[in-house]
Parts: structure tokens; sequence; C-alpha cells
């Protein structure tokens, strides 16, 4: 069984808070499998790689002004941004006994993202060596460019087999904010979202429905 | 003594991983369980905890290095122990000099090129001090196919001076340098060699089955009770719905009931589902039952986790998974470990019964008989039945004759008198 909490806005430090508390209680078993959603306000997560600030390609004084935070985490990673229009997802996990492998679960993250793009008709794909979902071959509306572009992000942090952290799925997320950065540290490959690839905005609520009926099915729980 | 930390399997096709965090520095107590260090694969981070309590002595791999899965990156000592005695690079130092090639200068091991970690060498992951090294540049010897006996697969001076001795071939030789948890062979006299005599040195399996058995002889206290059961009942019942499970993907055997049986007495039973830990008894919260499984050339334990939470489909469903899977060698090591009680099937070559060996740190451990039709005495009359003999071997330390027999008897009755509204 699944715990889905749909959470709306929430700030960072508050997704960083409540994932720690209900780690504690997933691994101390008080509470089952539970999936937040949520979106975040404008922010900019750093890992805790030496170079993660490099990734930032605008002063500080501009990110102030475009109301960007910028937030250092524990995780590995380099810098990923986060804002509204994109759909964020933690599932709080317990990996032990039957799903231990880190691979196999970041694989069926990037399936539910695949499945819920094939709702929209949209053909997403994963990229060897590169974790995350990607639309191949797109054309970028403003540079004109065709190249692999990401549409959904994965990082995930592991204790004792519980999982948190998770996943970023750009539904209406205005892309303009990842000029701001480097997206992991991949300089060669754009981003894209489900608005960008449909020519049309897509309703959240809607797209929390699919991705919700979509982790399930991956995950084989009954959502609750 | 001291414990290895080794870099965890986070996955089956995960080969290696990067430490990202030391959560603790060298000398830091640690409790058991809690975080020692953090390492990234993949876009996943995991927070690792400590396999034992105590002191951390030494870390091996430093933050941002990448390293194969079971390596050793750090040892954990008693409170108390010298750090000296797990100093980084000293594990060859270890072995007593060499009466093999006294006019090699047995000089102190110093880095040639300080900072610059052993798996520089090319194609080489095997951990070796500069010494060592130094000796295989001599002979021209490629280290990685020498078998090392030393912390964590480190080849020591004694392995690589007893290769060379040998002619090149990997060395079977172990009592060198072996840490003191690994008892092969201590005081083995010579083995004589005759003309024409293979000598093939073990597989790695080999090794650690040679030193799992030892170690638990020399561990527990074996005792054995026989009990003979009838099959009759549990027979009619799988041949009715043999068919309902081949549809779900299943085989019902004779193991899926004895599996149910023993999970459900092993709750009644919490003693024989325990170990000893010291001078405590860990009395174990989950049902991880071992089935022992034949291999070519070896055996493996390959362990079905929180048995008890599972029906007998479930249990029949998960013994056939991890069996087939074990055969065709494609388990993950974390899926041997853990197991609370183990069922094994000497029976299977026809075997009336066997006498196994427990699992450590189990301990108790079932072997299930041939089973074949039987004459039997039935109300005064002599009747066919299908019959097989069940044995528990058990650790006399903590379990009693009584309570063994107790449970024996619960899963024998658990057989005969199966309800088919649970198969």
């Amino acid at each position: 069984m699944i715990d889905v909490r749909r959470l709306g806005l929430v700030s960072y430090a508050d997704g960083l808070e409540l994932q720690r508390a209900l780690v504690d209680d997933r691994k101390a078993g008080r509470i089952p499998n539970t999936l937040l959603l949520l979106q975040h306000p404008h922010v900019l997560t750093i890992g805790v790689k030496k170079d993660g600030r490099q990734h930032i390609l605008v002063p500080a004084e501009v990110l102030t002004e475009r109301g960007v935070a910028v937030f250092e985490t524990g995780r590995g990673g380099d810098v990923t941004y986060h804002g509204p229009g994109q759909l964020v997802g933690y599932p709080i996990f317990n990996l032990d006994p039957d799903r231990r492998d880190v691979h196999k679960y970041v694989r069926d993250l990037e399936e539910v993202m695949i499945r819920v793009c094939a709702d929209y008709g949209l053909a997403a794909d994963r990229v060897k060596g590169m974790s995350g979902t990607w639309i191949r071959s797109t054309r970028d509306a403003r540079s004109g460019q065709v190249s692999d572009a990401k549409i959904g992000a994965i990082g995930v942090r592991i204790s004792r087999w519980v999982t948190s952290h998770g996943l970023a799925f750009n539904v209406t997320t205005d892309l303009d904010f990842f000029n701001l950065i480097v997206p992991c540290g991949i300089a060669d490959k754009a981003v894209t979202s489900l608005a960008a690839q449909l020519g049309h905005p897509v309703p959240m609520a809607e797209v929390e429905d699919a991705f919700i009926r979509h982790f399930s099915a991956v995950f084989e729980k009954t959502p609750a | 003594m001291s414990t290895p930390v080794v870099m965890p399997q986070m996955g089956e096709s995960i080969a290696e991983g990067t430490i990202v965090r030391w959560i603790k520095k060298v000398g830091d107590t640690v409790d058991r369980d809690e975080p020692l260090f953090e390492i990234s694969t993949d876009k996943v981070d995991a927070e690792i905890p400590s396999p034992a309590a105590g002191v951390l002595m030494d870390i091996a791999v430093k933050e941002g290095e990448t390293v194969p899965v079971n390596s050793v990156v750090a040892t954990i000592g008693a409170a108390g122990e010298k750090l000296a005695a797990a100093e980084p690079g000293k594990a060859g130092g270890v072995a007593p000099a060499s009466p093999v090639l006294p006019d090699l200068p047995d000089q102190p091991d110093q880095p040639d090129q300080p900072d610059q970690p052993d798996l520089s060498d090319e194609g080489d992951r095997q951990k070796s001090s500069p010494l060592v090294r130094r000796i295989a540049k001599e002979h021209n010897v490629d280290i990685g196919r020498i078998h090392g006996s030393g912390i964590g697969g480190r080849v020591t001076k004694q392995d690589i001076l007893s290769f060379i001795e040998g002619g090149g071939t990997p060395s079977i030789d172990s009592r060198s340098a072996r840490p003191a948890s690994a008892p092969l062979a201590q005081d083995q006299p010579p083995v004589f060699r005759g003309a024409g005599d293979q000598v093939v040195p073990m597989s790695v399996m080999r090794k650690k089955i040679a030193e799992h058995m030892v170690v638990s002889k020399r561990t527990s206290a074996h005792v054995y009770s026989v009990f003979e059961v009838n099959y009759s009942r549990v027979d009619q019942i799988r041949k009715a719905k043999k068919e309902d499970y081949e549809r779900a993907g299943a085989r019902l055997t004779f193991t899926s009931f004895i599996a149910k049986v023993v999970v459900d007495c092993l709750r009644q039973h919490k003693v024989i589902n325990a170990s000893i830990d010291g001078d405590n008894i860990i009395y174990r919260n989950d049902i991880n039952l071992g089935i022992a499984v034949a291999l070519d050339n070896g055996l493996i334990v390959p362990v079905v986790k929180a048995a008890g939470e599972k029906n007998t489909l479930g249990l029949s469903k998960a013994i056939q998974d991890i069996a087939e899977r074990a055969r065709a060698k494609k388990l993950n090591p974390e899926e041997v470990h853990g197991g609370t009680f183990t069922i094994t099937n000497p029976g299977n070559f026809g075997a009336q019964f066997g006498l196994p060996i427990i699992n450590q740190p189990q301990v108790a451990i079932l072997g299930v008989g041939t089973i074949e039709k039987r004459p039997v005495v039935v109300d005064d009359a002599i009747g066919i039945r299908l019959m097989g003999f069940l044995t528990l071997g058990y650790d006399h330390r903590l379990v009693d004759g009584a309570v063994a027999d107790q449970f024996m008897s619960d899963v024998k009755k658990g057989i005969e008198n199966f309800d088919p509204a649970q198969a």
C-alpha cells in the first residue's frame, strides 16, 4: 500500500524537514510507504560536489532579482532547478527486503515518467549513462537546435534502504530558469517540459493523477 | 577483534561505488548501525551504517575515491584496540619473515609514491603493499593472478613468495597472515603428493564452504533429532491444488508445505529462530528462511526474507525464484545473508535422512529426507503410506532436547494435519 500525499507548493527547506521526519517514521515502521507530490518555489539546489557553484551561470544579484533561492543540500549530484509547474515526487519507500537494488529503483522512477509521457502521446526514453527521462531529438523553441532534451530528472538518497528525494518532472515549468544553470553539469543537453512538447499547458492535477496511477503499477502497490 | 567495513553492493548491476563523505573520523567511536559513510552510485546517494560497534581505526578509501564493491574501505576495532594495528599498507608486514628467499632484504614498507592508492596498477585492482609490488615486479609476476589471504583479499608477502615458489601456480596455502576468524587448516600436517596426482586450487566458493563448515562445527554443540512424517495428506492436497498453482506461475511441492509449517512453528518456538551473540540470545523478529540449493561443485543458501509474512503460494513462488536464480548464478549477494533458519534437502538423491551442519549464526537446521511409500502400521494393520524422515540439527548451547523435540513434534503434526484451506 502507498500513502499518497499531495502537498501543493512547499518550500525546499520545509520539504527537506518533512522528508527527514518521514524517513525516520518509515525506518521505525510507523508509516507505510509514502509518496509525496508537490511543487517548490524557485530554488537552485547544490550538492556536496566542490564545483557545484560553477554550474550556476549568473551572479547572486540576478538570482535575488528573479526570486530564486539557493540551497545547499547534503546530497551528491550537481546543481538542480526546481520551481512552479514542475511536479516533484519524493517516495519515502523501504526497499528492504524485496527491492534492494538502487539501479532498478532509478530505472523504475524513469519508467513511471516514461508512462506518464506516453499518456500524452509522447515517446520518452532513457539515455544510456544519464539518469532521467529524455525526449529524443527535439527542436528547442528558442535556439532552433535539435538535441535530446531532459523532461524528468532523478536524484535519490537512501538510508538503510529507505528512500528520499526522488524525481522532478517538468509539466509547465518555465524553462528559462534552466538557463541560470548547467543542469546536472551536462552542458550540451537541453531541457524540456510536457507543455513545451505538446504546445499547450496541461493541468497539474491531471498529471498527478496519471503519475499516481503509473507509480502504483510500476511499484506493484495499491494507492491508499 | 577488528571488523572490516566493505563497499556494499547496492544492486545487481552495480560494480563499484564512490565514497562521498566520511561521517565518522579515525578514532571516533561508532555504534552498530550508526551511519559511517556516504556513497554515491549513478544518481543515488546512500548512507552506510557501521557493521559493528567499536572504534573507527582506519579509513582505507578517501572521500571522492571509487572502489569495486566488497573492497575494504575501513576497519572497526574493539574499543581500546591500538590504532596502529590496522594501518593501511601494513598487511604485508604482518606475515612472518620468509624462510624461502632469505636473500631478499626485508625492508620496511614505505610507499614508493606517497598518497598513490594501490589501485593505480593498471587493470589490477587487487590490494597489496609496496613491498609485495616490488617483489612482483622483480619476478615479473602479475599480482592479479594471486589469491590474497590478507584482510579484504590483500596479497601478503607470504602469498607472493609461495606463489613464486610454486612456479607461478596460484597458491592454495592459506595458513599465512590469515585473520584469526578464518581458521582454515591451521594445524594440518603436510599433505603428500603422489606422482600423477592432480593439484587444483579451490574455488572461492569451495573455500568459503570449507571455512563456514569448520567454523560451525567448532562453534555449535550439534545435536540431532529425527522424526518420521506421514506425507499422504499433503500429497492429496498437492494433487488437488497443483493446477491452481501452475496457473499462478508456481509449483506446489513438498518443500512448499514443509516451509509453511516450519514458518508457523518457528513463530511458536522462538528459541529455534534465534542466534547467540556472546552472552546474549537474539530472538529474531523476522523469519528469514534459508533454502540450501545444490550447484555444480558447490552449494549456496539463498534466503527468503520475511517468510513469516507469506502464505503457501507466496512461499512457493519465493523459494522457486531464489532457487532458480541461485542455479543461474543471478542472486544478489545480500540474498544469501540474513537467514534465521535453514531447510536443506539431502533426500533429493535418496538419502533416508541427513545430519546437516548448522548455518551460522543460526541455531538450527532442518534436513528433509527422501519421501517414499513405506509399509506402516495403521490401526493394527499394515498399510502403505507416503513417508519421510525430517532431521533437526540444533545447537545445544541454546536449544535443549525437549524444546527441539516439541518443535519437531509440532512440525510433524502440522504436515500430517495440513489444513487444505491454507494451501
